[in-house]
């Protein structure tokens, strides 16, 4: 098993590998896309070219989406069901005559999968905890309620920071405290 | 003299560069005592912001002793010790005039390409982009402060530099997004992102009489300083961020919102921000801008959103139509730094705030590249990173 949670930063390999992932994403699906007729004959799938050719849409977009976010777990896991998909579609098409292809086919999915479960399982590890405890960092000499307001006492904010008193909001009769007016 | 240096995206060396010396009559001449490494610095660390160049020192959150004048400059001597805004104002021009320091109309000597760029030039900024006049910043042992005259804020003794650094930049600018706010003691204040700038956003409204206060973030440790300050976290990775500020507002929404996050707004599961990610991979779109789409549509309608986050270019799909119709009021811009700073001092100097709380890493100028790497990944409950220049034993500094 692919250690993929050692490294400089936690995670670092495992978000190497989601990246390569993508690109391969990409790149497969630009050939079952854009060579629908090809790729279907190469995994004996002949006379099925609609379905590879969605196939082929499917992996762009999954690579793309792995590939533009900063979290690509979600997008690794849909990759993982795409292989499950793709596993399945092989062993319905394979028939006597294309067995050895479709074979093959289903032998190199299944070893992507197997990366892609490996990949996953990496970035779905929880979110580390708090190194450090900053609850004591309040900034201020007393807790924020006895703050609240502390310097509204000396404070006017500019005119070209308040809203013009004629746009301003009428006060509610129920409001708890009433608005101030500069 | 040391300095840090960018030479490109993620790669910014500790370096040995020539010192600087007087080229005007108004300048002074700083010897950094400490520093700090902004969010904004992260924008020239992740090549985001254009017009840099190989070799140009970075920083804009320093201050130090001022160890020589220029022969205008009436207002420092020799041995001031000063905090310098990131703002070159020349105290002179309308704008400067007006309180607007942020878009002084002289200081920025690259004053062409900011006016093709923008429509009209803003202030010079120190060690920044060279569409803000490219002055060498203070992440070094020495810096040149043009229009020393102007903007520097004499420190009294009996403060601590950690006291007093923020007073350059992120204090004042967490001030103004909340002055912005125009807060009400009924309003609900949300702020987006745990930095340095958000928690200063988050005491400021406190400060100010904000009914609550809601911080939205992702990291433990920022959250967890956001809940000492007194807001609310909501943990973006664990709940709708929609559905808990809905919660929490009885349906109605924030009345103001604040973005101290700006043009890299993490990457989610939302489609938006997936989407700002590929057309920014495509370069079909400068900045992130999540956080903003987000503020319109949840903002109460009537609102005000407050954007000290820093964008830089074009951003797409701003629901536009939303802002409009709901009546909302956006107000924005780089921090008029030197309309704050006295009364901030003065709020240190009565122990209202103690500015120093955010800090959680204080190294030696020849560790900040590798501090820039640390801040970025949020490692090691990073929040802020203040450089010692003159070396860390010789001030005491403690991590």
């Amino acid at each position: 098993m692919m250690n993929l949670e050692s490294g400089s930063r936690p995670g670092q390999r495992a978000g190497k590998l989601a990246r390569a992932l993508g690109w391969f994403s990409i790149g497969l699906g630009a050939a079952e896309f854009l060579a629908p007729r090809v790729t279907a004959r190469a995994v004996g799938m002949r006379g099925s070219e609609g379905v590879v050719k969605a196939y082929g849409a499917r992996e762009i977009a999954t690579g793309v989406a792995i590939l533009a976010t900063k979290n690509p777990t979600p997008f690794v896991w849909g990759r993982v069901l795409g292989d499950v998909l793709d596993l399945a579609t092989l062993g319905v098409h394979a028939r006597r005559g294309t067995a050895m292809k479709a074979g093959l086919a289903i032998a190199a999915v299944a070893g992507v999968a197997a990366l892609d479960v490996a990949c996953a399982k990496a970035l779905s590890k929880k979110p580390r905890e708090a190194v450090r405890d900053y609850s004591d960092r309040r900034g201020m000499p007393k807790p924020a309620d006895e703050m609240r307001g502390a310097a509204r006492a000396d404070f006017e904010a500019p005119r070209d920071m308040r809203i013009p008193a004629a746009l301003r909001p009428y006060p509610l009769l129920n409001d708890e405290v009433q608005p101030t007016r500069h | 003299m040391k300095a840090l240096c960018w030479h490109g995206k993620h790669d910014v060396r500790c370096e040995t560069v020539p010192d600087p010396t007087i080229e005007h009559p108004r300048d002074a001449i700083i010897k950094v005592s400490s520093c700090a490494i902004c969010g904004s610095d992260l924008h020239l660390f992740d090549g985001f912001m254009p017009g840099m160049e190989s070799g140009d020192i970075l920083g804009h959150e320093f201050m130090g002793e001022v160890v020589e004048v220029g022969a205008d400059n009436r207002k420092l001597k020799v041995g001031d010790r000063v905090v310098v805004p990131f703002t070159i104002c020349c105290g002179e021009c309308e704008q400067c005039r007006r309180g607007n320091f942020s878009v002084c109309e002289r200081s920025n000597r690259n004053k062409d390409v900011a006016d093709k760029v923008f429509g009209h030039t803003t202030a010079g900024l120190f060690g920044y982009t060279h569409m803000t006049g490219g002055y060498a910043g203070g992440q070094a042992e020495y810096v040149r402060v043009p229009y020393a005259d102007v903007a520097p804020v004499k420190i009294p003794d009996g403060l601590t530099d950690e006291q007093v650094l923020f007073l350059g930049d992120i204090f004042p600018t967490g001030w103004q997004a909340a002055v912005q706010c125009d807060i009400e003691p009924t309003d609900t204040v949300a702020i987006w992102g745990a930095g340095p700038v958000g928690q200063f956003a988050i005491r400021s409204a406190i400060l100010l009489g904000a009914k609550q206060v809601i911080c939205i973030d992702n990291i433990p440790e920022r959250l967890s300083m956001a809940r000492a300050g007194g807001a609310i976290t909501i943990n973006f990775d664990e709940e709708s961020v929609l559905e808990r500020l809905k919660d929490l507002t009885d349906g109605k929404g924030p009345e103001k919102c604040i973005d101290s996050v700006g043009m890299e707004a993490h990457v989610t599961r939302s489609i938006d921000s997936i989407y700002d990610r590929a057309k920014q991979a495509l370069m079909l779109e400068s900045d992130r801008p999540h956080v903003l789409r987000e503020m319109i549509y949840v903002c109460r309608p009537g609102g005000i959103l407050s954007v000290p986050g820093v964008y830089g270019g074009l951003v797409d799909k701003i629901p536009f139509g939303a802002l409009m119709n709901k009546g909302l009021t956006l107000r924005t811009g780089q921090t008029h730094v030197n309309r704050w700073t006295d009364d901030l001092l003065h709020r240190i100097q009565i122990g209202q705030i103690d500015p120093s709380f955010v800090i959680t890493h204080t190294v030696d100028l020849d560790d900040g590249p590798e501090m820039y790497k640390t801040f970025r990944d949020k490692e090691d409950g990073c929040i802020k990173v203040v450089l010692k220049p003159q070396g860390i034993q010789s001030q005491g500094a403690s991590a």
